[in-house]
């Protein structure tokens, strides 16, 4: 990797990973420089909102998106950062809610929600999230009747989710960016209602 | 041909490995129900100590009630063939 990374001690630790993938053929410096600047000039919860805001538009793509959602992401121009994985997409009903976890890491789909944040990484948020995933949305400020079945999927490395939230009231009234532009990063996790 | 298909009920392993796994403990001798058959993947135990070798994995639902004893809320988690058994 190109770059000046400071003194750090874990800058010295991901360097001499790196080395380690080089030497041992697994990657090479121009492989992790472009999934590095993928990352963080791409990825965005900004894309996983275009995808939702497509399928409130258009029912044919909701339903690409929940038969084959590698297949959706890459439609909007989003394949490369969603290949090596299965892309699942799950959506919320009146009478479902989904929500994401990765109880053993921390894995979603980055290139459509951006960076983690934090709490998702936390041990509180994936220890409860399986146990207690209730009492975990109402401290997000989401309150679901006792009739709305909630359903937790728990990621890992080769499938991860994105949560297709309810369809925007008003929907027929806006347009695409506009109703892009009411879907949080919360909300394609699962932790909000949009 | 898989050995369950949507549909099977399935019980996950009891045993704790000696090593690495991706069957994570609060899922251990419960049973649940296969909702997806996903492709075969390598099975991490094995691979993350060189030996590749690619086995099918399932989406297994398993309700709250069964995991903790309470709740009405459901799980459900990606797990490789060899980390389940017929439900008994």
């Amino acid at each position: 990797m190109s770059g000046e990374h400071g003194e750090l001690p874990i800058a010295a630790r991901v360097r001499r990973l790196e080395e380690r993938l080089i030497a041992a053929g697994l990657a090479t410096d121009e492989e992790l420089d472009e999934i590095l600047e993928r990352v963080f000039t791409s990825a965005s919860p900004v894309n996983g909102a275009r995808m939702v805001a497509r399928s409130w538009k258009d029912p044919d793509y909701r339903d690409r998106l929940l038969a084959d959602g590698n297949a959706a992401a890459a439609e909007l121009g989003f394949g490369a950062g969603t290949r090596g994985y299965l892309l699942k997409a799950v959506e919320n009903t009146p009478d479902v809610h989904n929500m994401i976890v990765c109880t053993l890491c921390s894995c979603y789909p980055t290139a459509l929600l951006g960076p983690s944040p934090s709490w998702y990484k936390s041990f509180a948020y994936r220890s409860r999230a399986v146990r207690e995933p209730r009492a975990v949305l109402a401290e997000f400020g989401l309150e679901l009747p006792d009739s709305t079945e909630i359903r937790v999927w728990d990621a890992n490395s080769e499938t991860r989710y994105l949560v297709l939230p309810l369809r925007a009231e008003g929907a027929d009234e806006m347009d695409e960016s506009e109703l892009a532009s009411l879907v949080t990063r919360n909300g394609l996790i699962g932790t909000a209602i949009r | 041909m898989t050995k369950f298909a949507a549909g099977s009920r399935v019980r996950a392993q009891v045993a704790d490995p000696d090593g690495h796994t991706r069957l994570p403990r609060y899922a251990r001798g419960h049973t649940g129900e296969v909702v997806e058959v996903r492709a075969a993947w390598q099975l991490p135990d094995e691979a993350v100590r060189g030996v590749f070798r690619a086995e099918p994995v399932y989406a297994v639902r398993f309700n709250a009630a069964e995991l903790w004893g309470s709740g009405s809320h459901s799980v459900i988690l990606d797990l490789w063939e060899s980390y389940l058994e017929e439900a008994p």
